[in-house]
């Protein structure tokens, strides 16, 4: 494995404070590119300046190439980093801040010309190596920056949030370049993001922090389908989220019951988290009146997806996505009763530690 | 009938108002050119017309004189050490605030500004009371035959003191300002701390650096008071420019009070000239950031352009 770490806690403050990373394992895969998503605030920035150097742990080991370099300083780690700010030098031109790196370790004028020009030539900036970053756009300093780093030819790439501070088109442009990019070098990448969409679409294996801890690790089918905990569930996209508590070995959330997990001790606090186009609708009879009937408030149509707004039997709201295709098959307008099919709800037995 | 009695009343007042703006800012404008008038540029003419008031010929007999040339000479000596140790000191005093965490820094930042606060007078005695002849350390400089208060190396003292937080303000300022990323950058890349010094920060840093360094020059050449107390007013030897200024004044030279006192004021537009342009270069360099947005169409995709 070219990059893993071990166990690893940073706080910052007092002793007792709230860490930032807290006993955070996970390994990166050689040649791919691993993605750290979280919300702001889940230590995923911390843990890569920690894989970086850029940090001291508290505890734990980073593990660079199988050697532990824990106690090793950034310079000498053989790492690459990317910041979300570009932080380039602003009084160096292109040329001499690609070439930073090998400047500073004194090699040959001729070599750092011709690794330079490869690089610029790499990112598809040859021609601006004379300019200043100031005169070059955010998606331009971004790829420089990224020439900057693979300089010295690191063992890991790491990139914190690199696109953060583009806009939203050029943001999409980059994500697919990086992705071209990183097929064509193979250099082991770890990419900080807190965009689901960023992290599903340029990598197939993913880290996902929350408070500090990593809570789940695999592909973004995995996560998506799979998800462990209520927060993988409701991180990753915007699920209706149903109380209830276990009755017959049923989950009865809201006014439905789905099927609880094996195991679950009866009369046990549940609470089960639906994904909005993971919902069948059926319209119901006139005469039907199950407590699985909802109402049908609103339908918002966007594109060829429409949202439709229920109001279950309890009260209590319900969002459900379906193509337009399927809702004009139904019929269904505002106003109309429903029947609600929550077949792919996930339950959870709620935790009381939190 | 009222309604349009009611519009041109509006508009009467309306104009009313505006003509009451405009005397308002005539009078402000008034007074303050006024203020600047007496209080700025009345006396710098002054000092330059009564430095020339009996000839080119009077003016340069009076600068040319041995004990103003040795004043001249100590002033420049005094802040030709000054300026270069705080510089040193404020650059690595900024470094320690803007990259360091550690107990004690709001009151270490606070000692920083203490010559800020404290009247020059009252730091030339302490001087005087550290090393004067019955200071704490005075037996012992005897002893080995030092001296310090009313000689050179008082007045260099006094003058490193109150210059003190001139460079490390300044350069501290523009340090926070724009951040470590680049330092981190640097540091990833393999630059070790001098290198990251050298090539980054300091680079970085340049025109608050310079912007510091005037003034601080500003202040080593024209402080009056803490030199006062520790130089003793012994004539060509430990008078500096503004001393011998006072000196002259009082034993009514006038014409050569003023001369020296030229010298000084000149000092002053040459230090708010370079100022400016050091401004100036910083502004020109924050410009250029701004107008990188619209060179982002005309610089797009490149590709294929020869590597200049």
């Amino acid at each position: 494995m070219t990059v893993s770490v071990d166990d690893l806690t940073k706080r910052f403050g007092p002793r007792d404070g709230a860490a930032a990373v807290e006993g955070a394992s996970f390994s990166a895969r050689e040649g791919e590119i691993t993605t750290l998503l979280g919300p702001s605030g889940s230590g995923k920035s911390t843990l890569l300046r920690l894989i970086a150097g850029l940090e001291e742990p508290d505890s734990g080991k980073v593990l660079i190439a199988g050697k532990d370099v824990t106690r090793v300083s950034p310079g000498k780690r053989n790492v690459g980093f990317v910041f979300q700010s570009y932080a380039l030098f602003r009084h160096l031109s292109v040329f001499e801040n690609v070439a930073f790196g090998m400047r500073v370790r004194r090699r040959p004028e001729p070599e750092v010309r011709a690794r330079v020009e490869e690089l610029l030539k790499l990112v598809q900036l040859s021609g601006t190596s004379a300019r200043f970053p100031s005169q070059l756009s955010g998606g331009q300093r971004q790829r420089i920056a990224l020439a900057r780093a693979l300089a010295t030819d690191p063992a890991v790439l790491l990139l914190d949030e690199p696109f953060g501070a583009l806009d939203a088109r050029v943001r999409v442009e980059l994500r697919q370049w990086l992705l071209e990019f990183q097929k064509k070098t193979k250099v082991t990448t770890v990419l900080v993001t807190h965009d689901q969409e960023e992290a599903f679409e340029l990598s197939e294996h993913v880290v996902l922090l929350s408070e500090g801890k990593v809570v789940q690790t695999g592909t973004p089918h995995d996560l998506y389908d799979r998800p462990k905990t209520p927060f993988v569930a409701s991180f990753l996209g915007g699920a209706n989220v149903l109380r209830g508590s276990v009755r017959f070995g049923m989950a009865e959330v809201g006014s439905m019951s789905v099927e609880a997990p094996a195991g679950t001790a009866e009369g046990a606090s549940v609470h089960a988290f639906v994904r909005p186009h993971d919902i069948r609708l059926v319209k119901a009879e006139p005469e039907e009146d199950s407590v699985s009937v909802a109402r049908v408030e609103r339908l918002t149509r966007i594109g060829a997806q429409v949202k439709v707004s229920l109001e279950l039997a309890d009260g209590e709201p319900m969002t459900v996505q379906m193509s337009k295709v399927e809702v004009d098959s139904i019929g269904i307008e505002a106003g109309d009763r429903v029947l609600v099919d929550l077949r792919e709800a996930k339950v959870f037995v709620e935790d009381y530690s939190i | 009938m009222s309604g349009v009695a009611g519009t041109f009343g509006r508009a009467a007042e309306r104009r009313h108002r505006v003509r009451e703006g405009g005397l308002l800012r005539g009078a402000l404008i008034a007074g303050a050119l006024s203020f600047l008038g007496i209080f700025l540029i009345a006396p710098l003419v002054t000092v330059f017309a009564s430095a020339f008031s009996k000839g080119f010929g009077t003016y340069l007999t009076a600068l040319s004189d041995p004990e103003t040339l040795s004043a001249i000479e100590l002033t420049l000596l005094a802040a030709g050490i000054a300026v270069p140790l705080n510089l040193v000191f404020g650059v690595a005093a900024a470094w320690l605030f803007a990259k360091y965490e550690f107990p004690g820094k709001n009151i270490l930042l606070t000692l920083v500004d203490l010559p800020f606060s404290v009247s020059p007078v009252i730091a030339g005695l302490v001087f005087v009371l550290l090393f004067g002849a019955q200071g704490w350390l005075g037996p012992w400089l005897s002893d080995h035959d030092i001296r310090i208060i009313f000689a050179v190396p008082g007045i260099v003292l006094a003058t490193i003191f109150v210059t003190f937080p001139m460079v490390a303000r300044e350069v501290l300022a523009v340090m926070q300002s724009q951040g470590n990323d680049e330092e981190e950058a640097a540091l990833t890349l393999g630059a070790s701390g001098w290198q990251i010094l050298f090539r980054v920060t300091l680079k970085k840093v340049r025109w608050g650096l310079l912007y510091g360094v005037i003034l601080c020059n500003a202040r080593a050449m024209g402080e009056f008071g803490a030199v006062s107390v520790v130089s003793g007013h012994i004539r060509g030897e430990t008078n500096t420019m503004p001393l011998h200024v006072e000196i002259l004044y009082n034993e009514y030279h006038f014409v050569a009070a003023f001369a020296v006192a030229s010298l000084l004021a000149l000092l002053a537009l040459v230090t708010l000239l370079i100022k400016k342009v050091a401004e100036w270069a910083a502004r020109s360099r924050a410009d250029a950031l701004d107008r990188a947005p619209a060179l982002e169409a005309t610089l797009s995709e490149p590709v294929g352009s020869t590597p200049s």
